[in-house]
């Protein structure tokens, strides 16, 4: 089935986070914790599912120049709609994303699949597309935040009911992978890993140069210069 | 004397030891986006502190004056990604109507500017941490000048490592994430230099 493709895509073989590197801000930041990995990456993927939703049934009616600022809007709406949320229900998540639960707005993956799925494909589509996506960031993050708590601080879980000690306490954890160091180490590696496992050759960088709307931010400016990833990306559809 | 040594302090904590792209992690993107050139490096640095600031000085007062007394604080993230949107937009059509040599040297840089973390992130902390208006600009200053070190010192990094023979898996964009890591650990040394300098806070 085509529309099963479309989720699970996100999963492995576009990997927001792994592969096609982007929303790294929070990736490296939060992962300090298996369970506040998971926290951002549900928070991420609620901000994904309703905006590709909302997106996609307005793709007719946003003009094509102000498209940017409008999806900025809707997603902003609606990670304020998640930090009201979880502010009220889950205040322990709240407190531990602090700032980077309002940057959700300007994380890459949201605005990306806006500009790259949800304004070009039906509902139904866009909303198992940032479910895909989602689910796709919130593995990487579990992954990484799994390894930087192990090794840092040598529990698993902690802060939540099923607290695994992993490492006897007679062994000094390494504080090394807790600080933002081992943040970009561990990401650094586990990339490294996907790579030598599927084979592939590694993406040469992130951020714009990988980051989907790069060229209508650039096509602002003069006629866009297309990002490679872009093309290979659209060859692989 | 007690005003300008707490200014230091601010300064000097977001320069070193809270460096915005290195501790805090915000804007990660164009810190390995762009820092492949020294020139790139700096340019993206200039134009992230100079909109840094300038977002302080109009977001801080529209949340105090606006926000606070309408009891719409909730609203900020909304309002502060709108106002940086618009913000962009109107430096850079002001700095081409009429400084068009420093819009040369910048203006490539700004639209990439709207969905940077570190300028959304420098806003949101400043009403977090409950700065007064000199606070908060002495903050976004120091935020920004220590994302153009960062870029500067790494593309140095980069530099280097573009010449070196490293394993295949790790080539590209791994090695530069082993490479970030380590600058990082170094500006781990930094840390109690600022209260050491200038006394504890």
């Amino acid at each position: 089935m085509s529309y099963m493709k479309e989720f699970t895509k996100g999963l492995i073989k576009e990997n927001p986070t792994l592969v096609t590197l982007l929303g790294m801000c929070p990736t490296l930041a939060i992962t300090t914790m298996a369970f506040n990995a998971i926290g951002m990456g549900a928070a991420a993927t609620f901000v994904l599912i309703c905006s590709n939703v909302v997106i996609s049934l307005l793709k007719k009616v946003i003009p094509k120049q102000v498209r940017l600022p409008s999806y900025i809007v809707i997603i902003a709406g609606f990670v304020t709609l998640i930090q009201l949320i979880l502010q009220a229900y889950l205040p322990s998540i709240y407190d531990a994303l602090g700032i980077y639960l309002p940057l959700i707005t300007v994380n890459c993956i949201i605005l990306g699949r806006a500009e790259m799925f949800a304004s070009k494909n039906n509902v139904l589509s866009s909303a198992l597309d940032g479910a895909g996506m989602g689910i796709g960031f919130t593995l990487a993050l579990f992954v990484v935040g799994s390894i930087r708590e192990i090794f840092g601080s040598g529990t698993w879980f902690s802060g939540t009911s099923f607290e695994i000690q992993v490492c006897p306490p007679i062994m000094e954890p390494m504080t090394l992978f807790i600080l933002p160091a081992g943040g970009f180490f561990v990401l650094g590696c586990v990339i490294a890993l996907v790579n030598k496992i599927a084979n592939r050759k590694p993406p040469e960088a992130t951020g714009c140069a990988a980051c989907p709307n790069r060229d209508s931010c650039i096509s602002l400016e003069k006629p866009a210069e297309k990002p490679e990833n872009t093309e290979k990306k659209e060859e692989n559809k | 004397m007690e005003l300008a040594k707490s200014m230091m302090i601010i300064l000097f904590t977001g320069i070193l030891t809270d460096n915005f792209v290195l501790s805090k992690f915000l804007g990660i993107c164009p810190f390995l986006g762009v820092s492949k050139t020294t020139s790139g490096s700096l340019g993206m640095g200039c134009a992230v502190t100079i909109v840094m600031v300038l977002a302080t000085a109009v977001t801080y007062p529209l949340y105090h004056l606006f926000l606070v007394p309408m009891g719409l604080t909730y609203l900020n993230t909304i309002l502060f990604i709108l106002i940086i949107a618009l913000f962009v937009q109107l430096i850079e059509m002001v700095l081409r109507k009429y400084i068009p040599a420093l819009y040369k040297a910048l203006g490539v840089y700004l639209p990439l500017i709207t969905t940077n973390c570190a300028v959304l992130g420098v806003t949101l902390l400043n009403i977090e941490n409950g700065y007064n208006f000199g606070e908060a600009i002495i903050c976004a200053l120091g935020g920004g000048l220590g994302f153009m070190i960062a870029m500067l010192i790494f593309s140095g990094v980069r530099g280097r490592l573009e010449r070196c023979p490293v394993p295949k898996a790790f080539s590209g964009m791994p090695i530069t994430l082993v490479a970030a890591s380590i600058v990082s650990l170094s500006f781990v040394g930094f840390g109690g230099l600022v209260d050491g300098i200038f006394g504890a806070v």
